[in-house]
């Protein structure tokens, strides 16, 4: 019971840790020691006292969501609690998926009704520069549509397109133009 | 020798009138004031062949001078080769033709011996930082001058000496309008500089220009951020294009000023501007009311009325040379096709492009009623296309590996700036009218979306 505390305590430290931790810096999580395992000789020391120790109380970290409030807008846009909605091939209209995600951007954006965002609206790089640079406004505009219908104000939310400028992966596939086909939402202010 | 007429009145050259032509000042002697239809001045070449230009380099009269008086020769000879309008003899063929140092010297029998129907003589003197090139060009065969001025001015640039001539060389000789003065704008990510303020690793794209022959590249824009679809002014002297800063916007760079303007003042998203014919309004796509529609608005960014009202997106409008219409791209059935409408108030709207799977980037050519855009030609890209008004019919222009797009017309209709990946990153290529003499303009980083100046 001790030791479960113990770890939850250590859990929590590590979580903090890492939610406190600079940039791209991945936390570094200290692997359990073994217990050294006593060797069967005569010459075997007598066991050392065992100490007694009260755990320390570490201050409990606010609500998982104020640890979010707490990050730097870079941070929060690096590892963003608003996750991108994905497109169909030449479409601007959300599918049940896309809806389920901006429902779930919805919630986020009611819970801190301070945050100011930026829809983008990004293509792949199939079409025209020209035609994509419309298609991401669409997107973008579908999605900021869809948020203020679920009661986000839309004096929070601008738009923009990037058309097919800015790729997040870089491929020619279809793998690659899916992840491409986005409404990504990028905190401004908090 | 012979002496000509002309070459006497050269001597007295009187100053007939102070042109100003960029960094240059012409004076028109005397002896070349004859109008460009005078029949005598046009030096023709065998029955149904065009006539054979030589172009020696031109004569350094201070020794300062001599790589100007080369740069010269060789230029003159590229911008005239450019239209096609005569046979230009290879300057590698010249060697066993003494050069001349005065205009009475020249060969002329050595001269016609290689074929010749037109020969220039050209002289450099530089004095500081100032430049004088004197000029006739020979009919061969008559030994007379049908063209003889001088020029004055910068040394920094020889280059805009031969074009200058180049230009006017067509006008007397063929009636054309020439584009050796033009300028090709396009965006270029070739700084490789981050752009502020992403947590993405996003590069910057900047806006450059450079002669149409692809020489003196340089950049416009140093606002650090996205930049792109630039458009010539009709006078040659602003750029309207878009920025993202972050927000996008329409920015108007009058170059020779060093003066920015904002038109559209952050009112919503706006993007993708064009100068209408007389320079007085631009049309462009906004989503100021919600969705991508295209609007017009006087260059101050008053006076805004919107043309189209659709669900779909409405994009790159391109104005018709009157200015009475405008084409854009609309993907109201599903795909980019090019539509047409008044540009008064967007009535008379009716579908052009009924044949493609896709098209884009309509450029309305100001020369010939036609229309060049892109189209979808193959799952990998596209091909650019020119929709002839007269016929109701489309030809393809490229057939270039990669995709081949972004069609931008010379002021004459006789040339295409498009973009290539033809040979990689994308880049800019200019071709002519008939699909004919490929050339690659940028080579440096990837450069996209050409607009052809006035």
């Amino acid at each position: 019971m001790r030791n479960q505390r113990a770890f939850v305590v250590i859990t929590l430290v590590v979580t903090v840790l890492a939610v406190g931790c600079g940039r791209n810096k991945k936390p570094v999580v200290a692997a359990p020691q073994p217990t050294p395992t006593l060797s069967p000789t005569e010459t075997t020391p007598p066991a050392p006292p065992q100490r007694v120790e009260e755990s320390v109380p570490v201050p409990q970290p606010r609500l998982s969501e104020d640890a979010i409030a707490n990050r730097s807008l870079d941070d929060l846009n690096r590892n963003s609690p608003l996750k991108p909605i994905f497109f169909p091939l030449d479409s601007a209209e959300l599918d049940e998926t896309g809806r389920a995600i901006a429902t779930a951007d919805a919630d986020v954006l009611k819970k801190y009704n301070s945050w100011a965002i930026t829809i983008e609206g990004h293509c792949d790089e199939r079409g025209t520069p020209e035609y994509n640079l419309a298609l991401g406004e669409r997107r973008a505009g579908a999605v900021k549509a869809y948020l203020a219908s679920l009661g986000v104000s839309a004096d929070r939310m601008k738009t923009v397109s990037y058309g097919k400028e800015y790729p997040f992966d870089s491929g020619h596939s279809e793998e690659a133009w899916s992840k491409n086909r986005r409404g990504h939402l990028v905190i401004t202010s908090k | 020798m012979m002496m000509t007429k002309p070459q006497t009145k050269w001597a007295c050259a009187v100053t007939a009138g102070v042109l100003s032509i960029g960094l240059l000042s012409t004076r028109v002697p005397a002896a070349s004031q004859q109008q460009p239809t005078d029949i005598a001045v046009v030096i023709s070449g065998d029955p149904g062949t065009p006539p054979r230009y030589a172009v020696p380099d031109f004569v350094a009269l201070t020794p300062d001078a001599a790589d100007a008086a080369k740069t010269l020769g060789q230029v003159l000879w590229d911008d005239l080769n450019f239209e096609r309008e005569f046979y230009l003899i290879p300057r590698d063929t010249y060697g066993s033709i003494p050069a001349a140092r005065r205009p009475e010297d020249v060969p002329f029998a050595s001269w016609r011996e290689l074929g010749a129907d037109a020969v220039f003589f050209g002289t450099v003197q530089r004095t500081g930082n100032e430049m004088r090139v004197q000029v006739r060009l020979f009919n061969v065969r008559s030994r007379q001058s049908v063209f003889s001025k001088e020029y004055s001015g910068s040394a920094n640039n020889p280059r805009l000496y031969a074009h200058t001539i180049a230009d006017e060389i067509h006008q007397q000789q063929r009636g054309l309008r020439g584009v050796a003065r033009t300028k090709l704008a396009f965006v270029s990510d070739r700084d490789r500089q981050r752009v502020d303020g992403t947590v993405e690793n996003r590069e910057v794209k900047e806006i450059y220009y450079a002669d149409y022959d692809g020489a003196n590249q340089r950049r416009l824009t140093i606002s650090r951020q996205l930049n792109g679809f630039p458009n010539w002014s009709p006078d040659a002297r602003s750029l309207a294009y878009t920025s993202w800063r972050p927000n996008p916007d329409i920015f108007i760079s009058l170059m020779y000023q060093g003066v920015l303007q904002n038109p559209t003042k952050g009112v919503g998203t706006n993007y993708l501007p064009v100068f209408s014919p007389d320079g007085k309004q631009i049309a462009f796509m906004s989503s100021r009311d919600g969705n991508p529609e295209i609007y017009v608005a006087n260059v101050d960014g008053s006076s805004v009325r919107r043309l189209t009202n659709h669900p779909a997106g409405d994009s790159t409008p391109t104005w018709s040379p009157s200015g009475t219409q405008i084409a854009f791209t609309s993907d109201r059935t599903g795909k980019p096709q090019i539509y047409v409408m008044s540009a008064v108030d967007g009535s008379n709207l009716r579908r052009l492009t009924t044949s493609e799977t896709e098209a884009d980037r309509p450029t309305w050519c100001s020369a010939f009623d036609e229309i060049a855009f892109s189209a979808r030609t193959s799952a990998a890209g596209f091909d650019v296309k020119v929709y002839d008004f007269s016929s109701g019919q489309t030809r393809q222009l490229t057939f270039g590996e990669g995709t081949n797009e972004g069609p931008a017309y010379s002021p004459n209709g006789r040339h295409l700036a498009f973009t290539s990946t033809r040979s990689g990153r994308v880049q800019v290529y200019t071709i002519g009218r008939d699909g004919k003499d490929l050339r690659q303009i940028t080579r440096d980083g990837s450069n996209q979306t050409p607009a052809w100046s006035n």
